[in-house]
């Protein structure tokens, strides 16, 4: 049986190293370690595809690479396409007998690899069923190339594409719900989880890992280079997220959604927005109108996820 | 030991992929390969072969999955057409820099816009520079060996590059020729069985396929494919030795016609070298004109010395290619100038067939007369004339 014990996973080898060369504070290498020793436990190995970003460039820098998994870099857009050939080219081998290991895929992508430019081939992937498991972690920028805006950037956020300046508040247009556009593919597993809950992040992971079929977990990966905030509180910015609802921890799972957490008393918005410098500007009394919108687009999906789980739909 | 069939070349090419039998193979439909994965899923669908089928949802993808399956230690297969070749472009440089030996059959069509099924090389000139071996067919005969010749110049220990198999849109791949296949077993004996050294599955030995390299590695990196490209000048013209023995059907990096007495000289891609080896004959008989057709087979790499001497002897060249480089002129003629430089025979430019336009066999007799007419007078005129434009 799988462990997310502290004390079994500190005897376990990292199978991310350090030396690599992400920024100090970044969930990201956080995020990949917890994924990884979650996954390769009990005769079970793990292989990887990752798309271009931020954790690819930190951790294949030729001729040094940090991954202690077998881990394949094709593109940008493609993570879910190439994991889809290595793990058909696993099922045609075993088929053979050529290869004899239990072996579990996993696809990585940053959330512009994934929800912009990833999002044909991540869709493809989904629908043909392969049998994989799509980790997204989600810093709401293209943040490697310098914090443009994505799809999953936020309402009202600083990107370098869309500043907010003299007559624009930032961005305007609301952050893509990913997480609900994979689960209307009919997957056996989705799931929105945080590292700060780290027991949470990896049980859904070794759920997703056993499970036949295409799964999908998206993760909050706080960025303190692109929002703003003192590296040491990334964490903390995980924790915040779960506890204004800007960042539900649920699972869908065969279509039934089931919240990880709730927050005993549910912060405003203001507090998140409040605690990193990309929303300061909306702290004027002319962008106080996007602070109330953001607090709408909260609740609602707030509201519809609790209702979705009460009524089973 | 051989069967003979008549065949579509759509259907040659799957048959030959039928009997390689590649471990995955990733499909997405465009006009005029789409009827070659018809084909080939219907082998799957009957059990015919043990192939694992990826019906992927874009070109890119395509090229995305054979990359993830090569990688990971399977022989891998897809196939495509113009703006699918285009879409996957990207991805085609990786699939060579990472050295993944895919063979993928290109049917060639035109580029958009406009938008145009038919037949030019657009496609796989404009993807001449990616590292993939290319190799062009000019009938279903030729496409179906070339096929499988690829396997084994592609897994070669000495090339480790992934070779892309030509043939022209509609005009061979929809047309029904015959052609002598071999049997199966004899194919299977030919390819062998792919070992790659390290692979994705690896879990005991794990390693990085496709990493972030910087300035003090990359050019190394592209060193290497440059001296693989090289040593397949080498390879092809082995493999195809093999496979004479075995099917007594003769390949090498050029297919000469009568160029050995030739006066003028025609050299270009596909299809339309039938053609202009027809015209040859005819123009030899009723003009007296001393005709050669050389037909190139290997357009990457590009056979430098081979050609200029199979050019050596002939005192004017047309060259006719079916794809424009704006802003240069047709690709293959400014390849072929290249060979030759330092030479100084004329040469001359005929732009052909874009979009498909068909070229009859009375203008390839007229392609010849032209040249006839250079070496004549001495006057090279237009270097670059194109055939069968209304202006």
């Amino acid at each position: 049986m799988p462990t997310t014990k502290l004390k079994e996973l500190g005897n376990m080898e990292e199978l991310l190293t350090g030396g690599h060369a992400a920024c100090p504070g970044c969930a990201g290498p956080v995020i990949l370690r917890q994924v990884l020793l979650a996954a390769q436990q009990d005769d079970v190995y793990v292989v990887g595809s990752i798309a271009t970003g931020c954790m690819e460039v930190c951790t294949t820098i030729y001729p040094n690479s940090a991954w202690r998994i077998p881990m394949v870099h094709c593109a940008f857009e493609n993570a879910a396409a190439t994991i889809s050939g290595a793990e058909t080219a696993y099922r045609a081998l075993k088929k053979k007998g050529k290869v004899d290991k239990d072996i579990r895929f996993i696809a990585f992508g940053g959330d512009g690899g994934t929800y912009d430019i990833g999002l044909q081939s991540l869709s493809g992937a989904l629908e043909r069923g392969h049998n994989f498991t799509y980790i997204c972690y989600d810093n709401e920028a293209y943040m490697n190339t310098g914090i443009q805006r994505s799809g999953a950037t936020p309402r009202g956020a600083f990107t370098t594409t869309a500043p907010a300046g003299k007559v624009s508040p930032g961005k305007t247009e609301c952050k893509k719900d990913l997480t609900a556009i994979v689960a209307a593919h009919g997957i056996p597993y989705v799931a929105q989880t945080s590292p700060h809950r780290a027991r949470d992040l990896m049980e859904k992971v070794q759920k997703a890992v056993r499970t036949e079929g295409p799964c999908f977990i998206n993760v909050l990966s706080p960025c303190p280079r692109g929002w703003r905030f003192k590296p040491e509180d990334s964490i903390q910015m995980c924790k915040l997220a779960a506890e204004t609802c800007v960042w539900p921890l649920y699972e869908i799972e065969d279509g039934k959604v089931k919240i990880n957490y709730k927050p005993r008393e549910k912060k405003p918005v203001r507090a998140w927005l409040e605690s990193q410098g990309r929303f300061k500007h909306l702290f004027s009394a002319k962008n106080e109108a996007v602070i109330e919108q953001f607090q709408q687009d909260v609740d609602r999906k707030w509201n519809a996820l609790l209702k979705r789980e009460e009524t089973g739909t | 030991m051989s069967e003979r069939m008549a065949l579509t070349g759509n259907d040659a090419a799957a048959y030959a992929l039928k009997q390689i039998n590649p471990d995955v193979v990733a499909a997405y439909p465009i006009t005029p390969q789409t009827e070659l994965m018809h084909k080939f899923a219907e082998y799957v669908a009957d059990g015919e072969v043990d192939t694992e089928f990826i019906p992927v949802e874009s070109e890119h993808s395509a090229m995305s999955a054979v990359v993830g399956a090569s990688v990971a230690g399977a022989r891998c297969s897809t196939a495509t057409s113009s703006c699918g070749l285009a879409l996957m472009w990207e991805i085609l440089y990786v699939a060579a820099s990472c050295r993944c030996p895919v063979v993928m059959p290109v049917v060639n069509r035109a580029l958009s816009a406009p938008i145009n099924i038919h037949c030019d090389h657009s496609d796989t000139m404009g993807a001449r520079d990616a590292g993939w071996i290319q190799i062009y067919s000019e009938n279903c005969q030729e496409a179906y060996d070339n096929i499988i010749q690829a396997v084994r110049i592609a897994e070669h220990p000495d090339v480790q590059l992934p070779v892309m198999v030509t043939f022209d849109g509609f005009i061979v791949s929809h047309t029904l020729e015959g052609l002598e296949v071999n049997d199966d077993d004899a194919v299977k004996k030919f390819i062998g069985e792919y070992k790659p050294e390290h692979t994705l599955l690896d879990v005991d030995d794990p390693r990085t396929f496709g990493m972030f390299s910087l300035q003090n590695y990359y050019f190394e990196f592209k060193k290497q494919q440059v001296e693989a490209m090289q040593r397949a000048l080498k390879v092809i013209p082995e493999i195809a030795k093999e496979y004479e023995k075995l099917t007594g059907r003769a390949y090498g990096l050029l297919d000469p016609y009568r160029c050995d007495d030739a006066e003028v000289v025609i050299v270009g891609l596909g299809s339309t070298m039938g053609t202009a080896k027809q015209a040859a004959d005819e123009v030899r008989e009723e003009d007296g004109i001393a005709a050669g057709v050389l037909k190139m087979r290997c357009f990457r790499p590009y056979p430098f010395a081979e050609i200029r001497k199979a050019l050596s002897k002939a005192a004017v060249v047309g060259v006719m290619d079916r794809a424009i480089s704006f802003g240069l002129g047709g690709p293959l003629f400014n390849e072929v100038r290249s060979a030759l430089y330092g030479g100084e025979k004329p040469l001359v430019n005929f732009i052909y067939g874009l979009g498909g336009r068909d070229l009859p066999l009375d203008d390839a007799r007229e392609v010849f007369r032209a040249l006839a007419k250079v070496k004549d007078t001495g006057k090279t005129g237009p270097e670059t004339r194109y055939i069968g434009l209304r202006e």
